[in-house]
């Protein structure tokens, strides 16, 4: 059955990720300890909370870069847990980082074309033979620069990536994500360090995903961001699943804003100590 | 002083047998970490093993000589794997760690006692190189010359064929480089956790670099035996790898001529210095000999002293190497 067959199978109103009771510890501390989570398909959900909620650490149990102790992870209804990341994402599930991955000394196209799945001349004896890879080697350099024009990118080109700045490093990590043609994208903090005229346009690009068929669940700490483009907000606080909801609920959500801004809301900052 | 013979011996050594060898390893090492970034410090450990693969087969198990190379290759690559399947899922310092142990485990084992009914203990193996030199269409024994080279007719035999293959393998890593799997390679070199999350398997390539490197310097150990016709435990000493390493840095990581170039300039210089210091004026060696010591002795270590000055100056002026390039290494600061 291919994940095609799956998706018509449980219908397109399934959630394409469900976490059950997911629990990591490192030593004492429970970092992750959800017991349901599920995410809707084609919507963009944020994961938001404060430091050390375990955002990042349920990230990486969800993409397989960390092993759960215990739990079950789904994708499109098949059983990921333990999945290794480059598997993963070959089911169509891929990531950024929060302190991004840049390739320095690969130019941005072979960043770009280091994306695609399924390469014939990753093969050690076809990569010998030209003949056999240089066809599809052109068709991914053509999809590399179209992307690469729509991430305003293509003047960039033939530069190492090394000498991009923070944010164009972003642009690229998300654009080079989009070259293993995702069902899932899931971006760890992708407007950190952005400057506010280029996170503009990086919203814009995320908010075209959903109408390409792709699920995004992104990390974030600013809030104006994660009320402008997300259709579901799920609040993460010591490990936990505090709240979840629209944009709009959540706003109103007490819980949510002591833990998430802290008791101190609307407070006058200069008397908190906001560490 | 004789500037003839200086100069003769100096050009002889810029295309010599060690040149081919030395390249060769460098080549594999090129792999390793110019490439995927791989800390190897146990490059000899591999020529070790293609050199005893041989020679312990074809000596003393009297196989032939040709089955006695390709049992060598296979030798070698499962010494890749058993290197690379505990250590290649962990941090890159522990490879580097298990291959420095391994070779040195090699050497010592190859010359105990316990192995001497196999290996030749310290004397080694000799007489099995036989079935290369018949085919030599040059006379063994006779000098020959080429405008200011001039080698013996068994070495020039040796060099037709070392620099065949090296030219071969050169270009075939080369191809590899430029293909999607090399890309992938310099991806997991530059960070590997992004090729993972783009769907790239970086154990298995790793691997797959690991083997083709470990195996090219498996061959430079099988020229080296089949040169010196014979295999001795010492001659694979860890100083090897690092002369290895200074060869691939001179050139420049990541290069494709790094390591023939390299090779060719670190033996130029070497013996250029040595018969220098050899044959110098009486007034100045006297004054030497009274000041730094120097003797006949002492001139093999002072030529490495020298090498390393050398190398001092290109960490200082030519960081990158010869063929490298300064602003790739400045992204390395961003």
């Amino acid at each position: 059955m291919t994940a095609a067959d799956a998706t018509q199978l449980i219908g397109s109103d399934a959630p394409i990720i469900t976490a059950t009771g997911v629990v990591k510890s490192f030593g004492g501390l429970r970092a992750v300890d959800v017991d349901k989570l599920e995410i809707r398909r084609n919507k963009i959900t944020a994961l938001i909370g404060p430091n050390g909620a375990g955002k990042t650490t349920f990230f990486n149990l969800l993409t397989g870069f960390d092993q759960v102790d215990s739990g079950e992870i789904t994708l499109d209804g098949a059983i990921i847990t333990g999945t290794p990341p480059h598997r993963l994402a070959a089911k169509g599930m891929v990531r950024t980082f929060q302190l991004t991955k840049a390739l320095a000394k690969l130019s941005t196209l072979e960043n770009m074309k280091l994306g695609a799945l399924q390469q014939r001349g990753e093969k050690f004896w076809q990569a010998l033979i030209p003949g056999l890879w240089s066809r599809q080697e052109r068709e991914i350099e053509a999809r590399a620069e179209a992307i690469l024009q729509r991430f305003n990118l293509t003047h960039m080109r033939d530069e190492y990536a090394g000498t991009m700045s923070g944010g164009q490093r972003k642009l690229l990590e998300m654009a080079r994500a989009l070259m293993t043609d995702p069902r899932v994208v899931m971006l760890d903090e992708p407007m950190a360090g952005v400057n506010p005229a280029l996170a503009q346009s990086l919203l814009e690009l995320i908010k075209l995903l959903p109408a390409e068929g792709r699920t995004v669940i992104f990390v974030e700490h600013n809030m104006d961001v994660v009320q402008e483009i997300s259709d579901w907000v799920v609040v993460m606080a010591e490990g936990r699943i505090i709240a979840q909801g629209t944009p709009a609920e959540i706003k109103k959500n007490k819980a949510v804003v002591d833990a998430y801004l802290g008791a101190h809301h609307g407070e006058d900052l200069s008397k908190v100590d906001l560490t | 002083m004789d500037w003839g013979f200086i100069f003769e011996r100096s050009f002889s050594a810029m295309i010599g047998p060690e040149v081919v060898v030395y390249a060769m390893a460098a080549v594999g090492l090129n792999v390793h970490f110019g490439y995927t970034g791989l800390m190897n410090f146990g490059q000899v450990g591999f020529m070790a093993a293609g050199a005893y693969g041989v020679g312990v087969t074809v000596f003393w198990l009297e196989w032939n000589f040709w089955v006695g190379i390709l049992f060598s290759f296979v030798y070698v690559a499962v010494l890749a794997l058993l290197l690379g399947l505990p250590t290649l899922r962990l941090r890159a310092d522990y490879l580097s760690l298990v291959t420095i142990a391994a070779s040195e485990t090699i050497r010592l084992l190859a010359r105990s006692r316990v192995m001497k009914p196999y290996t030749g203990g310290v004397e080694g193996v000799n007489q099995f190189a036989g079935p290369f030199y018949d085919l030599s269409p040059f006379e063994l024994g006779q000098f020959y010359s080429f405008g200011p080279f001039k080698y013996l007719g068994r070495d020039v035999w040796v060099l037709v064929v070392g620099w065949t293959l090296l030219i071969l393998i050169t270009l075939m890593v080369r191809q590899l480089m430029r293909s999607p799997w090399g890309r992938t390679l310099r991806a997991i070199r530059e960070d590997e956790d992004a090729a993972r999350a783009l769907g790239k398997n970086a154990y298995f390539f790793k691997m797959q670099s690991l083997l083709l490197g470990g195996m090219i310097g498996g061959v430079a150990g099988v020229i080296q035996v089949i040169q010196k016709a014979s295999v001795q435990a010492d001659t694979f000493n860890p100083v090897i790898t690092f002369t290895i390493w200074t060869i691939l840095i001179i050139g420049g990581p990541g290069r494709i001529w790094s390591p023939i170039v390299g090779s060719s300039i670190y033996w130029t210089l070497i013996v250029f210095i040595e018969n220098t210091l050899r044959q110098l004026p009486p007034g100045v060696r006297s004054t030497l000999e009274d000041t730094v010591q120097l003797s006949d002795f002492n001139i093999a270590m002072l030529r490495f002293i020298l090498v390393g000055v050398g190398l001092l100056l290109l960490a200082r002026f030519r960081p990158q190497g010869i063929f490298g390039s300064r602003e790739e290494m400045a992204l390395d600061r961003r």
